[in-house]
């Protein structure tokens, strides 16, 4: 290449940011699993006390926001919601003006959700304060996959070599894009499966060793784990699936999941649609392990937060 | 600009070395340029008429002025972007003796009364400026614009740039009237029923990015429909704008091999940007709104295919599609981005360092796709070519020469540029319009 590529590029994001799974380095991925293990909400230290963390939330959430909100708090952080409604984001201020409000009330992280993919990548490059991304629209969703790394990791013995299923609607789904890497990076083979509308063969080409299949009987084969994703209907722009033929052909039912290994796990990122992408069985069933997720969210959040703020001992 | 008083009398160019396709000279010639025409080409020092200045050309490349069939000067209404002043001195700082401006403004060129407004000396243009305007009302693809009306106003060719022309019936009625009148129409070939929200190409990296992409085939099905349509209607003129697909090259061969029915005659050209030449969809990075335009950078197989139909001669000319933006309209989340870049100053750097040097494609080549092709395309007669009785709109540069761009340096208004910090070689070193020197590299 003949010209250097943009060279006035960009401040680097601050130190702590977590902007994505793939941005991430291997060591440090580690460590957050490893800091992780060692929070507990309930017998804390208060390595956050003073500190000011603004949780940002231009979408709905309620495990994100709240786990990070009680993840700040078990460190003592104090902690400000700012909603998209209500706030003047509704009177048309601009992502970075917001960003350099909160910095000057005197934001010392912003923990941010947005529905356009790279909003927390914008904030970092211009804000001198660590930016954590809560889920950026279809772009990845990395606190998600570390506890899903965490929750994995409570039931198996190490991620290199597990055999992965994750079922549904990858395309639009940041949960997806996050657990590929991570899981790709520590040698666990990750198997797509759904119809090409929601799983386009170009899924493949996220991480090395993807594998894309319709089949669910395939995906299921063997597989240690089995992630299960949401139908997103707010995202179904212009998608015509009917949900019938998914149910019929998709939908985890308790015979399914006799399909994969005995021990294997059932794991969702939540909401659940009783009935749809699962049943009922299947959610309250022994190998679920959904809300196990939901509990390991506040320690790895506070991981990620003591991270992100330069108190990781 | 003819009447420009301040213009030299007469600018005698000596020692260079002229290339000029249309005219099929590639070899040192000295060129004495009197009243705003060329008046004398001639072996070096065999000019005979004296002259009131001189340009040492020694070592430099002289070419006709280069030609722009698709840029966005922003006027009128848009003013905080660019301005025609500005647009047309950046386009003089890149060579370009004349500019072909498209109607997307506020409001829409849709009238000759805005026809009229963008080519008056008012505006303060450095550079010839030649409207092209909207295809139909508003450019809202319902009802036709006026065409002779527009021509007669000094319209070159009618667009609704920024958005096709979707309708079947609409654009066989442009062609049809295009045919009539010999006026090109020119597509911006998206189907944006297949490309709502989506904000790059479709592929790997749209993916990995979770953003929505614009598939090959949303370019190409327009192109294909379009040369279909072109061929049902005789003597018509299609331009395909900035094409960035293999697949619809593909139909832009098809088209210009024409049809079994030798009385269906028509003409299918196409323009090819320096930006689609040169980068690729990966290039976005982590979401670099300076790789933002529409159509969006492509596949490693689409470049290819674009390098190849430059080589050969399928691409008519390289167009730039300078559009500038704000600050504030680049700086927010890519999905909310304005589409487009700035193009003008960086057009032949990028022609020279990427298609001549790294692919060898002939310097001759390259200056025809800046010269001869786009004049062909819009028949703009008298320019193109130097040969004498033609305009005296000369573009003078040192393939050579090492440089590196500086958004911050430039003449544009706006600064939305990829190439920021880029390391170039080939630079323009004066441009001549009208016999008059509108840029001197300093």
């Amino acid at each position: 290449m003949m010209h250097r590529l943009p060279s006035y590029v960009m401040n680097q994001p601050a130190r702590g940011s977590l902007l994505s799974i793939e941005l991430l380095e291997d060591k440090e991925i580690l460590s957050l699993l490893k800091l992780a293990r060692r929070m507990n909400p309930l017998k804390a230290r208060p390595l956050l006390r003073n500190r000011r963390v603004v949780l940002l939330f231009y979408e709905a959430s309620t495990r994100t926001r709240s786990s990070f909100e009680i993840a700040a708090k078990s460190l003592s952080a104090i902690t400000t919601l700012v909603q998209s409604s209500g706030s003047s984001i509704e009177k048309g201020e601009s992502l970075l003006d917001t960003g350099y409000t909160l910095r000057a009330i005197g934001a010392d992280a912003i923990v941010i959700r947005h529905p356009a993919a790279g909003a927390p990548h914008l904030m970092a490059k211009h804000l001198d304060i660590p930016v954590i991304n809560a889920g950026d629209g279809m772009h990845e969703h990395p606190s998600q996959a570390l506890l899903d790394a965490f929750t994995i990791l409570k039931h198996k013995k190490s991620l290199k070599g597990l055999q992965v299923a994750i079922i549904g609607d990858i395309y639009h789904s940041r949960v997806t894009r996050s657990n590929c890497h991570l899981l790709t990076r520590f040698g666990a083979k990750v198997t797509l499966c759904g119809p090409p509308e929601f799983v386009p063969d170009i899924a493949a080409t996220l991480a090395p060793g993807l594998r894309v299949t319709r089949h669910l009987e395939e995906a299921l084969r063997g597989a240690d784990v089995i992630m299960l994703l949401r139908l997103q209907k707010e995202r179904l722009a212009g998608q015509r699936i009917r949900l019938q033929d998914y149910i019929a052909r998709y939908q985890m039912t308790a015979a399914r999941v006799k399909l994969a290994k005995r021990d294997a796990i059932v794991m969702h990122p939540g909401p659940i649609i009783r009935g749809l992408e699962l049943t009922e069985e299947v959610a309250d069933g022994p190998q679920s392990k959904i809300i196990d997720e939901v509990h390991n969210g506040v320690p790895t959040r506070m991981a990620i937060l003591a991270w992100a703020l330069g108190r990781a001992k | 600009m003819a009447d420009d008083k301040s213009r030299t009398r007469s600018l005698l160019i000596k020692g260079g070395h002229l290339i000029d396709p249309a005219a099929k000279i590639n070899a040192p010639m000295d060129i004495l340029l009197r009243d705003g025409r060329v008046a004398e080409i001639a072996l070096p020092n065999k000019i005979r008429g004296s002259a009131d200045e001189k340009f040492e050309a020694r070592g430099l490349i002289v070419a006709p002025g280069f030609i722009d069939l698709h840029v966005h000067l922003r006027e009128p209404g848009q003013g905080y972007k660019e301005t025609i002043a500005s647009g047309t001195a950046a386009a003089a700082a890149g060579g370009f003796t004349s500019v072909c401006t498209m109607p997307n403004t506020s409001p829409v060129v849709d009238n000759p009364e805005w026809v009229e407004w963008l080519k008056h000396p008012g505006r303060g243009a450095l550079v010839n400026v030649f409207p092209i305007a909207a295809a139909t009302l508003n450019s809202r693809g319902a009802a036709l614009t006026d065409f002779a009306a527009l021509q007669r106003a000094g319209a070159v060719a009618v667009t609704d740039d920024g958005k096709p022309i979707l309708d079947d019936e609409i654009m066989r009625a442009a062609l049809r009237l295009g045919a009539e009148l010999n006026l090109p129409v020119v597509q911006h070939a998206e189907d944006t029923r297949l490309t709502e929200n989506a904000s790059m190409n479709e592929g790997p990296t749209s993916f990995r990015l979770g953003l929505r992409g614009m598939s090959a085939a949303a370019e190409a099905n327009i192109v294909d429909r379009d040369v279909a349509l072109a061929q049902q209607i005789r003597e018509s003129r299609l331009h395909v704008a900035h094409l960035s697909t293999a697949e619809a090259l593909k139909a832009v061969r098809r088209g210009k091999r024409g049809v079994h029915n030798a009385r269906v005659t028509c003409r299918v050209t196409c323009e090819v940007t320096p930006h689609h030449f040169t980068l690729l969809d990966e290039n976005v990075g982590e979401y670099d709104t300076n790789f933002k335009m529409n159509p969006p950078l492509r596949s490693a197989s689409d470049r290819e295919a674009i390098l190849v139909a430059l080589a050969d001669g399928t691409v008519d000319a390289i167009a730039t599609d300078h559009a500038p933006h704000a600050t504030h309209e680049k700086q927010v989340e890519f999905e909310r981005a304005s589409f487009g870049i700035t193009g003008l100053e960086t057009a032949l750097a990028l022609a020279i360092t990427k298609l001549h040097r790294e692919q060898e494609i002939a310097l001759t080549r390259i200056v025809e796709l800046f010269t001869a092709g786009p004049a062909r395309v819009f028949d703009l007669r008298g320019r193109g070519s130097l040969v004498r009785g033609h305009f005296a709109d000369v573009t003078i540069f040192d393939p050579k020469k090492r440089w590196t761009f500086e958004a911050a340096k430039s003449r544009s208004l706006s600064h939305n540029t990829p190439f920021d910090g880029g390391q170039f070689t080939g630079k323009v070193v004066a441009t001549i319009v009208g016999g008059k020197m509108v840029y001197r590299a300093g």
